[in-house]
């Protein structure tokens, strides 16, 4: 009985109602979206995005439009810039990202600097969440993105787990593969600039890459990865959330340390991969073997 | 083993309609295809024809552009040319193109059953929006049972051997009821016993008009099996039935001094 209160208790706050309803929907989200990340090796595009966002943000408060709407032109403007530099040089994408995805950080960071007294704002704020800060307004913001995400991914989930796979067997089976890659740009995009408040731009792919890895190695299919993704990522947004009100641990880092932490139980037990199933023996030998395996 | 009296009951309307309509498939004309990568040509001025209801084998040396010459002919890289089949430019007409990638360019730890791979053959016939027709999911059983893997059904394609994986691509192939079918390679890596069933479906396709072609890298003593040949090295060497393209002078320009195990298989 004690322990329900203690659960209920921050519920009599409104801004710790709003906190974690938006928590969870960001975790919902990331974990659909990430999959998709994951399964075509492309972890870092989520890195570079979530960063690329910065600069929208600050030219958003500088015309006083929405937020989420800055942060998205730049996302989406940066996985452009990224392809564009791909294809017109001899560059690989991963050094377009990098250039492309620190570019637009400096010059989101730059902004923000110089606008942050006159717009009463704070950078730290952009960089590692502010989830306290919710306001009722971000919360149906959010849950619209959310909607559009999972709309998109129900609608196209054959298209795109057949895109993912095989981009060239889709492409030639007369897919419009363009038009889904970008609507996966879109969805990450989507998905970063709704996460923005939880966790930061910086701890975005934690949430992107984290929850869909874990299931990843306990189930076999794709929309399983996404919806035992999803419900890992939405189990670490709330004790995440309850771990930082009553110890008072930044709120982002506490989420993304609880996916950490159930990432490396899945490593280490998963009837598929378990290091520790795997091995058979007692746990000692077993990390020594694994030790030894790495230094060989 | 013979599927294939099995294949046509389970599919009465493959079997009803596929040697009937497909007897009438036009040739499909290659004119001029050249693929440039930055400043290296990989492909020059390709002119040849594809005939339906016969096996075709693109061969050549490493690098002679014998995938690039498929990927090109569907528009997956971009070309200078054409490629005509019937009244239209292929590249409108992809629907009706079955095309499977070399078995590793594709992640097989993806998290995907074999069910899940066979069905992505349906889904360009389903239509955007749209959910897979039970009629969908009888061809994909079909396909599955054709190639001798339906009790793999609900297995992860990454526990697959690499012949059972190529034969998950082959079911895909066939689901996708397409009239022109493209292999890149497909037996490199697998065993003899996916090979047969490979070359089964192959000529099972060709008998009832289809238009087949392969990439093949090795050729050994399977290359009996191909009534056309298209030999390559970056410029058209030759192309035509086997007998005729097979002749010491062209193998000796499109593989130079290499040729030696070639000529009692002509």
């Amino acid at each position: 009985m004690a322990v329900f209160q203690a659960l209920i208790e921050p519920l009599h706050y409104g801004f710790m109602q709003r906190s974690l309803v938006v928590a969870l929907l960001v975790g919902l989200v990331c974990a659909i979206v990430g999959s998709y990340l994951l399964v075509q090796r492309m972890a870092l595009l989520g890195d570079a995005i979530s960063h690329s966002v910065m600069p929208g943000l600050a030219i958003a408060f500088i015309l006083n439009i929405n937020i989420f709407v800055g942060a998205f032109v730049a996302g989406i403007l940066s996985t452009l810039l990224i392809a564009w530099i791909r294809v017109r040089s001899p560059l690989k994408e991963d050094a377009a990202m990098g250039i492309v995805f620190s570019s637009f950080f400096a010059l989101g960071i730059t902004l923000i600097t110089r606008i942050q007294k006159q717009n009463k704002i704070d950078l730290n704020h952009f960089l590692f969440g502010n989830i306290l800060s919710v306001t009722p307004r971000d919360v149906i913001d959010t849950a619209i993105i959310v909607a559009i995400v999972v709309g998109v991914v129900l609608l196209l989930y054959k298209e795109l787990l057949f895109y993912t796979f095989d981009p060239l067997g889709a492409q030639a089976a007369g897919l419009p593969v363009n038009l889904l890659n970008f609507g996966l740009m879109v969805l990450i995009a989507l998905a970063t600039v709704a996460s923005m408040k939880v966790v930061g731009v910086i701890l975005v792919l934690a949430l992107l890459i984290i929850p869909g890895a874990t299931a990843y190695l306990l189930v076999r299919r794709l929309y399983q990865v996404m919806a035992l993704g999803s419900v890992i990522a939405i189990t670490a947004s709330i004790s995440g959330m309850y771990l930082s009100y009553f110890y008072d641990l930044p709120s982002g880092p506490a989420i993304v340390l609880v996916t950490a932490a159930a990432f490396t139980l899945a490593l280490l037990f998963s009837p598929r991969y378990g290091v520790w199933v795997k091995s058979q023996n007692t746990a000692l030998p077993a990390l020594l073997q694994e030790i030894r395996q790495l230094l060989r | 083993m013979n599927y294939s009296h099995e294949f046509a009951q389970s599919l009465p309307h493959l079997a009803a309609t596929g040697r009937n309509t497909c007897a009438d498939l036009p040739p499909l004309q290659v004119v001029g295809l050249t693929v440039d990568y930055g400043k290296a040509t990989a492909l020059r001025d390709i002119h040849l024809t594809l005939q339906p209801g016969r096996l075709s084998g693109v061969f050549g040396p490493n690098g002679a552009g014998k995938s690039t010459l498929v990927k090109a002919m569907l528009g997956l890289v971009s070309a200078t040319g054409s490629v005509v089949w019937g009244d239209r430019p292929l590249a409108e007409q992809l629907d009706r193109v079955a095309y499977v990638p070399q078995r590793n360019q594709v992640d097989w730890l993806y998290p995907a059953t074999v069910w899940d791979v066979v069905m992505m053959g349906r889904v360009r016939k389903t239509g955007l929006f749209r959910r897979f027709s039970a009629t969908s999911r009888q061809v994909a059983r079909a396909a599955l049972a054709r190639v001798g893997i339906d009790h793999l059904r609900d297995r992860p394609i990454g526990e697959l051997s690499g012949g059972q994986q190529q034969r998950v691509f082959l079911a895909r192939a066939l689901a996708q009821e397409a009239d022109f079918f493209c292999f890149d390679e497909p037996f490199v890596g697998v065993d003899q016993k996916t090979q047969a069933v490979l070359f089964d479906v192959f000529q099972e396709l060709t008998q009832s008009g289809k238009l087949v072609l392969l990439v093949n890298h090795d050729l050994g003593e399977s290359i009996t099996h191909f009534d056309d040949l298209i030999l390559l090295n970056t410029e058209l060497v030759a192309s035509g039935p086997r007998s005729w393209v097979l002749t010491q002078n062209n193998l000796y320009r499109a593989y130079g001094g290499q040729v030696s195990f070639f000529r009692e298989a002509a």
